[in-house]
């Protein structure tokens, strides 16, 4: 311009403005800016570019755990517990998702969900929220159909349980991030858990995957475990537990069925139950396996270990006779009581009576160190092992702090606390010939040899004995089976309250085996407070050991071994319903 | 005169044939129209080879190149001659707008006409360059204080109408076409430099009239790392980018930052990250090659123009042009904090580029009008 302004410049006064400085200051400003837009891009492309390159793909090449799907737990017979199913998890980028409340009304209806809830979610200041987990793949693709910036879906597994409530205690359960949360979950949760393998994935700005790119390390899946448990047993122990809780209006029960010949765990059922595939309804007492968990004084059930501690010593046989007249036997300050005067009996008749006096009179008889040493040797103060979470060891005090009533208290029952599992476990001693199996809750594959607990004579002998429980003037005739000789006792237990033991709360309770002959199966039932007109474990328990076991003896084909002449046996029985 | 420069000595003979007879000028016409093709070559790419968006943009060039062959065919007298009440329209409309207004995206910009909706505030960015031109070029330059200071006045109004909105990017542009007149006018060193020391000066006080989300863009601007995934995602997203694409770049439609979708903004205001990354630092050498050439042909029209008016119009408008580019590739490249400009003529969206090119248009006037003296 400054050459066409010179033409203009004719005879001015003022002094002309240097347009030519002016001009080349333009030029300057223009070339330092170039300049410097070029330099910058010099800088960034040229000296920054590997930084910047690394940078980039620091953002979009991520890696992407693959979740390695959870070991299947079955049955012993293979039957399916606990299986994982491929989900989708719905997670939402709220600084990206821009949703009006029509957005958030279809995301609320389609994932079920609240929509102030949604809305709390999705006003979070976080990158990452989700908005539902484990949801089924259709409505997922309901979520995807969408097609919402900001919005995405995760693959993962859901544990569901095929048995529900029956299986809800032993399997247990896992929590969202697919550990195990209770019962054999817990328990074999490494064995279970897989190893979550990784790959490198392309995701862009809305965190979306369009491409993967390398397989970093393939998930491991984790281990199935098989378990001890018979699902057709545990569904008819669980059938006939819940059906005799509710009819005896009781606080809770529970029920054991081991094989006696392995030791292993055939059924393991609970009331109350919860519903492992929905939690939402479920009460808090009903989590706990109380079979293994609980404990409580085992009262009469005992009695046959103090027989056999004493046959064990030699002093006393099946015959010898015992006088428990009048029912009444005076230790120290205290008395021990029977419901009757049963006069002058033999040992075998202390069983089927369940005569408190008798029992005291042959422990009393006992070097205190003889009965403890069987007590514990059968497994009561000490943990069954059978490696469930929250397993309890019950409590047996230790012999050189008992006093003679203790002494004998302990002969029928009080004083010592035991779980329904560890019950099982010790009259499964009697039933496999005297010698000690561990329980276990996973299927055997090779048979312990065990530990010797009393003479294969004892064992038979106590046995024999206890067959006389279950027959016609015995405790328990209800807990007879049909073609099948059934040894067993019956257990009727005060709880014990702050104070002393409370005079209308009763735990009722009925071990047994059969067939009696060669013990295959044992089984311990444990109703916890009874309140209905019934208390006597002969009454409430021992029907249930009955219906069961006889079901049982059934589903695995072990042959009868009593002639069905016993009919009137049976008449007998029925008519004292 | 020496030469180096984008001034001639001899008049070329006036050009015929079909472009003289529209009034257009080749070389600028040129530059422009391979833009306009670098834009619709990129947008293809940025937006996701979506053919929608290329048919709208395409239609928004028609009318825009539509604009500038119109206005190429008006003879500047007439543009003179309207300035004044353009300008006055134009304040008037900004002055509505504050009271009608309509709003979209946080600011008040748009006024409904009804037939159409119309930013006041782009019209300006022609308005106030031809009536300080006009004004200035009423009486002798280089212009008395008095003369200058109600040209300042003049800026100002519209300039603060417009930030008031708020729409900080057009104010700046309106108000450097006004900064630009007054200093091809000859605006003495003294005030230049008093002009200069004094925006120093008002820094504070402007940074107190700022809104929050200004405040935080100049925050970010220096210290981006501050806030990684809120204001400062756009300045690194587009640092990562534009550094992604090295010498060569990744090719075109091959950038990763920016079809990830983690380049915001990437067909509009931050398109220049995009050409960076797909064709590296050749091309951004190119097209910054080809905006230097279309700003010097602009600045040659300008000087070969035959009266104040038209040198100073002329001159202005190629600076404002410029000051447009470098705003935008300094906000894109971080060497200026985020100020909602776009690239001209490259990103996606229509009512600039209108502004733009009716700008070249009467570039192009003022070129083909001369009356060229007989050699």
């Amino acid at each position: 311009m400054s050459g066409s302004k010179k033409k203009r410049g004719h005879a001015e006064k003022i002094k002309v403005p240097s347009y030519k400085a002016r001009r080349l200051f333009l030029l300057a400003v223009l070339a330092f800016a170039f300049g410097s837009l070029i330099w910058r891009s010099v800088d960034r492309q040229v000296f920054e570019t590997a930084f910047l390159q690394q940078q980039g793909e620091k953002r979009y090449l991520k890696p992407m755990k693959v979740r390695a799907s959870r070991g299947m737990i079955t049955d012993r017979n293979g039957e399916p517990l606990a299986i994982s199913t491929p989900v989708k998890s719905i997670f939402a980028n709220p600084r990206k998702l821009k949703a009006d409340s029509k957005t958030i009304g279809a995301i609320a209806s389609i994932l079920d969900l609240n929509p102030d809830r949604v809305r709390r979610l999705l006003a979070s200041d976080r990158g990452f929220v989700y908005l539902k987990r484990r949801v089924n793949p259709d409505v997922a693709q309901q979520v995807k159909a969408l097609d919402l910036e900001g919005i995405g879906l995760e693959s993962e597994h859901r544990r569901f349980y095929p048995s529900g409530e029956v299986m809800a205690h032993m399997v247990g359960l896992t929590g969202i991030d697919d550990q195990g949360l209770e019962g054999m979950e817990l328990a074999y949760n490494e064995w279970l858990s897989g190893v979550n393998g990784a790959k490198r994935v392309i995701m862009d700005g809305r965190r979306r995957v369009i491409k993967e790119v390398e397989n970093i390390q393939s998930p491991r899946s984790g281990n199935d475990l098989v378990l001890s448990l018979d699902r057709r047993l545990q569904f008819l122990a669980y059938r006939e537990l819940k059906k005799a809780v509710k009819t005896h209006r009781a606080v809770s029960g529970s029920a054991v069925i081991l094989d006696a010949k392995s030791g292993e765990v055939l059924a393991m059922v609970n009331r109350p139950a919860y519903n492992p595939n929905g939690r939402r309804s479920n009460r808090r007492g009903s989590f706990r396996n109380r079979a293994v968990t609980d404990v409580f004084e085992p009262g009469s059930t005992v009695k046959p270990f103090v027989v056999a501690a004493a046959l064990e010593q030699g002093r006393f046989k099946p015959d010898t006779p015992i006088d428990v007249t009048p029912g009444l036997l005076r230790v120290g300050r205290h008395l021990v009581k029977d419901s009757h005067n049963y006069g002058r009996i033999d040992v075998a008749t202390v069983l089927s009576k369940s005569s408190n006096v008798g029992a005291s009179k042959i422990a009393l008889a006992l070097k205190p160190e003889i009965l403890w040493k069987l007590y514990s040797r059968i497994g009561f103060g000490r943990s069954a092992e059978s490696m469930f979470p929250g397993e309890s060891s019950g409590r047996l005090p230790h012999f050189s702090d008992w006093s003679q009533f203790e002494q004998a208290t302990l002969s029928f029952g009080y004083g010592l606390s035991v779980t329904p599992l560890q019950l099982a476990g010790a009259y499964a001693v009697l039933a496999n010939d005297g010698v000690k199996l561990p329980v276990s809750l996973l299927k055997v594959s090779e048979l312990s040899k065990g530990e010797r607990v009393v003479r294969r004579s004892t064992a038979r002998s106590v046995v024999h004995m206890l067959e006389a429980v279950v027959a016609k003037g015995g405790t328990a005739p209800l807990a007879a089976i049909p073609g099948y000789r059934v040894a067993g006792k019956t257990g009727t237990a005060k709880k014990s309250v702050a104070g002393g033991y409370a005079e209308d709360k009763y735990l009722s309770l009925f071990v047994g085996m059969a067939p009696a002959s060669d013990p295959r199966l044992v089984m311990a039932v444990m109703i916890n407070e009874p309140r209905g007109k019934d208390y006597y474990g002969g009454k409430v328990a021992a029907p249930v050991f009955a219906k069961v076991m006889s079901g049982a003896l059934r589903l695995l084909n072990i042959p009868p071994d009593a002639p069905l002449v016993v009919t009137p046996l049976l008449a007998g029985s029925e008519g004292r319903h | 005169m020496t030469g180096i420069s984008f001034t001639q000595e001899s008049q070329p003979a006036r050009p015929t044939g079909l472009l003289a007879w529209l009034h257009l000028d080749l070389p600028l016409l040129t530059g422009l129209m391979l833009l306009s093709g670098v834009g619709l070559l990129i947008l293809y790419s940025a937006g996701d080879q979506e053919w929608a968006l290329i048919q709208r943009q395409l239609v928004r060039l028609g009318i825009a190149f539509g604009v500038m062959i119109i206005l190429a065919q008006l003879h500047i007298t007439h543009l003179r001659r309207w300035s004044p009440w353009l300008y006055i329209a134009g304040v008037l409309m900004l002055v509505a707008v504050i009271f009608f207004g309509q709003t979209g995206k946080g600011a008040q910009r748009w006024l409904d006409l009804g037939f159409f909706r119309f930013q006041p505030s782009e019209m300006m960015k022609l308005a106030l360059p031809m009536m300080i031109a006009w004004y200035l070029a009423e009486k002798r330059l280089p212009p008395k204080r008095r003369r200058l200071l109600a040209a300042a006045i003049m800026t100002l109004i519209p300039v603060l109408l417009i930030a008031k909105q708020p729409d900080l990017g057009t104010a700046l542009l309106v108000a450097s076409a006004g900064i630009c007149i007054l200093f091809l006018a000859g605006i003495g060193w003294q005030l230049i430099s008093l002009f200069a020391v004094s925006m120093a000066a008002l820094g504070p006080v402007i940074w107190f009239f700022m809104h929050d989300y200004q405040k935080r863009r100049v925050l970010t601007f220096i210290n981006p790392e501050n806030d990684p995934l809120g204001a400062g995602y756009h300045i690194i997203q587009s640092k990562i980018a534009i550094g992604s694409g090295g010498l060569t770049g990744k090719g075109w439609l091959n950038g990763t930052q920016s079809h990830l979708e983690f380049l915001p903004e990437r067909h509009t205001d931050f398109v220049f990250a995009v050409i960076s990354e797909e064709f590296g630092l050749i091309g951004v050498a190119a097209l910054l090659a080809l905006y230097f050439f279309i700003i010097l042909r602009g600045l040659y029209i300008a000087t070969q123009a035959q009266d104040t008016f038209s040198r100073l119009l002329g001159g202005a408008l190629t600076l404002v042009f410029f000051v447009y580019l470098f705003v935008n590739i300094g906000m894109v490249s971080g060497v200026l904090p985020v100020v909602g400009v776009p690239l001209p003529l490259i990103s996606y969206g229509g009512t600039s580029l209108v502004t733009i090119l009716a700008g070249f248009g009467i570039l192009m006037s003022i070129h083909t009008h001369r009356k060229l003296l007989p050699t």
